[in-house]
């Protein structure tokens, strides 16, 4: 389980997270939706060790995360599908997926982890020899999943994967999102600004404020929750 | 091809052309040797400048550092009984370019460690600095052992003559051999992660500082080696052979040979030689000459003469082509 508590981050003066406490149990799908700026890649940074935190816990099982340096916290099993994609544009599909797989030895569950995220996304195997700066919006946020599951995290951090993508491919990419979790009992932290998609694959939900969780709850309640549908459903 | 075959049969080439370099003419002797070097020198700061996208502007110093201490040991070798006679030179030679490339690479790891922390420009102006310290410090130190003048401040330091053919370039073949070697392993493939996405890789694991100090030493380590070569062979240093225009010199080649590309920057290595040397008989204009065709071959190949192709990547897509055939 990861568990954050009370966390304070800021950038410089500016409060960006004003203490955050969530829970995501192992083998679940949670979400965390938010306008703009409202600390959601803060908090994903924040996690994968990127930003340090001013005060508050994190925690995954027994450690404490918040003194990791960002390469042993991957190696503690937390991959993050970052913010933006920030593929490796001058390397392969392939070699962007063997970044994923930096800091792992055995080369036999690599290959599988390789053909397992192929047949999850064939389009990449299509392409894996073509540089990572060429691919379109959609197959960069295809390859960011996939070189994130190449770590083989026990958690794994998505922010906004829906991000600029046509409609037709955030399905299909949500899709891949139940799957990773069905078959493989991956735990997801799911941030989203589309809150209808991500509260219908979640199974618990937060809302985050300017840096403080004002709601939570069962995604399906939050789903049916009046201020969370004027707020962040519009009119669906 | 394995990369292999191809060094070991390039190194067969060399020990037999080194059989007939006496019969070359010494100016266009002198012109290979420096070929040779800035072979080594540009292969080197591409790791730094162009794999791993740092932006070093001192690579001079570090050559400067490495041919003053490398000089130091031979001078103090060969007058204490392990001299040129020994094997032909070869003993103190190797130890002098050892611990040449070893105080470089110290050299190294102590500007690497606090300025790598800054980013684009201002580690280009750090390091610039630093090119000007060292250049500063050698001009004021001078010392004696035995009655024997070593470093000699701004007035020189004769250097024994240990340099050939087959030492230039054999470096230089080892040069290309470890950083292709280094970039094309799973290891190496950190280096370009922290160029292409810095956040990403530190995301993926890739403990970004120590891959960027690492590029720092090994590239200085061989810059160091450069500057041993270097000074075995014009027998002459002074702090003036080591400035920051000779570390341009080198970025140059660099970026005109594509910026990551090993394949490129020897080319271009080869290139920016013997142009200032063809260009002799425009004598006051060369220099202008030499700049124009620079800016020249700039806009016509933004990208470098080869883009990003390392040696082993340009070598596989050969045989994928020529597969599909
Ligand atoms: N590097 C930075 N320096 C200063 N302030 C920052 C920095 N990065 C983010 N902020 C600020 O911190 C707050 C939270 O930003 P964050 O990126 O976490 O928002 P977000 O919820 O991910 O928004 P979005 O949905 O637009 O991605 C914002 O007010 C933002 O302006
Ligand atoms: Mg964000």
């Amino acid at each position: 389980m990861l568990e954050i508590k009370d966390l304070h981050v800021s950038y410089g003066q500016i409060a960006a997270l004003k203490g955050i406490s969530l829970s995501v149990p192992d083998h679940a799908i949670v979400t965390l939706i938010g306008a703009n700026g409202a600390g959601k890649t803060t908090l994903l940074r924040t996690i994968s060790g990127l930003l340090k935190s001013k005060s508050g816990s994190i925690s995954l099982g027994d450690s404490e995360l918040t003194k990791c340096a960002p390469h042993e916290i991957v190696a503690k099993g937390i991959a993050q599908s970052p913010e933006g994609r920030m593929i490796f544009a001058n390397l392969t599909v392939m070699e962007n997926l063997k970044m994923g797989a930096f800091l792992r030895k055995d080369t036999d569950g690599i290959a599988t982890d390789m053909e397992y995220v192929f047949s999850m996304f064939p389009r990449l195997k299509e392409r894996h020899a073509q540089q990572g700066g060429t691919l379109s919006g959609g197959e960069q946020q295809m390859l960011a999943i996939g070189r994130a599951l190449m770590s083989k995290p026990k958690i794994l951090l998505l922010d906004e994967p829906s991000l600029g993508i046509a409609p037709i491919l955030v399905r299909t990419i949500f899709q891949k999102i139940v799957e990773i979790n069905h078959n493989l009992g991956m735990t997801v932290l799911l941030v989203e600004q589309n809150a209808h998609m991500a509260l219908g694959i979640a199974s618990h939900g937060y809302v985050i404020e300017t840096g403080k969780i004002v709601l939570e709850g069962e995604a399906s309640w939050l789903a049916a929750n009046e201020e969370v549908k004027k707020a962040y459903l519009g009119s669906v | 091809m394995r990369p292999q075959l191809i060094f070991a049969l390039i190194f067969a080439g060399l020990i037999g052309l080194s059989l007939v370099t006496g019969k070359i003419d010494p100016y266009y002797y002198t012109v290979i040797i420096f070929i040779g070097i800035n072979i080594t020198m540009a292969t080197s700061l591409n790791l730094i400048n162009g794999f791993t996208g740092q932006f070093s502007l001192g690579h001079a110093g570090f050559m400067g550092v490495g041919a003053y201490v490398s000089a130091i040991a031979s001078t103090f070798l060969t007058t204490h009984g392990l001299g040129t006679e020994v094997m032909g030179g070869v003993p103190v030679m190797a130890i002098a370019l050892l611990v040449g490339g070893l105080a470089a690479a110290l050299t190294g790891l102590a500007v690497g460690i606090p300025s790598l922390r800054l980013k684009g420009d201002y580690l280009a102006i750090v390091t610039l600095g630093f090119n000007e310290i060292i250049r500063v410090i050698i001009q004021n130190v001078d010392f004696k052992i035995d009655g024997i003048s070593y470093v000699g401040g701004a007035r020189g330091f004769a250097v024994p003559q240990l340099s050939s053919f087959l030492w230039v370039f054999g470096i230089a073949l080892v040069a290309i051999y470890f950083v292709e070697n280094l970039i094309n392993s799973t290891y190496g493939r950190g280096f370009l992660a922290v160029r292409d996405d810095e956040v990403a890789a530190e995301a993926m694991g890739v403990h970004t500082t120590r891959f960027k100090v690492r590029a720092f030493v090994i590239g200085s380590f061989f810059a160091g080696i450069g500057g041993g070569l270097f000074a075995h062979f014009i027998q002459y240093i002074t702090p003036d052979n080591f400035t920051f225009l000779k570390s341009i010199e080198i970025v140059v080649m660099v970026i005109l040979g594509g910026m990551g590309s090993t394949y490129g920057v020897i080319l271009a290595a080869i290139l920016l030689t013997i142009m200032p040397e063809a260009l002799r008989e425009f004598s006051e204009y060369r220099m202008i000459i030499y700049s124009l065709m620079l800016i020249v071959l700039m806009i016509a190949r933004p990208q470098g003469l080869f883009g990003s192709e390392t040696f082993t990547r340009f070598f596989a897509k050969r045989k994928a082509a020529a597969n599909k055939v």
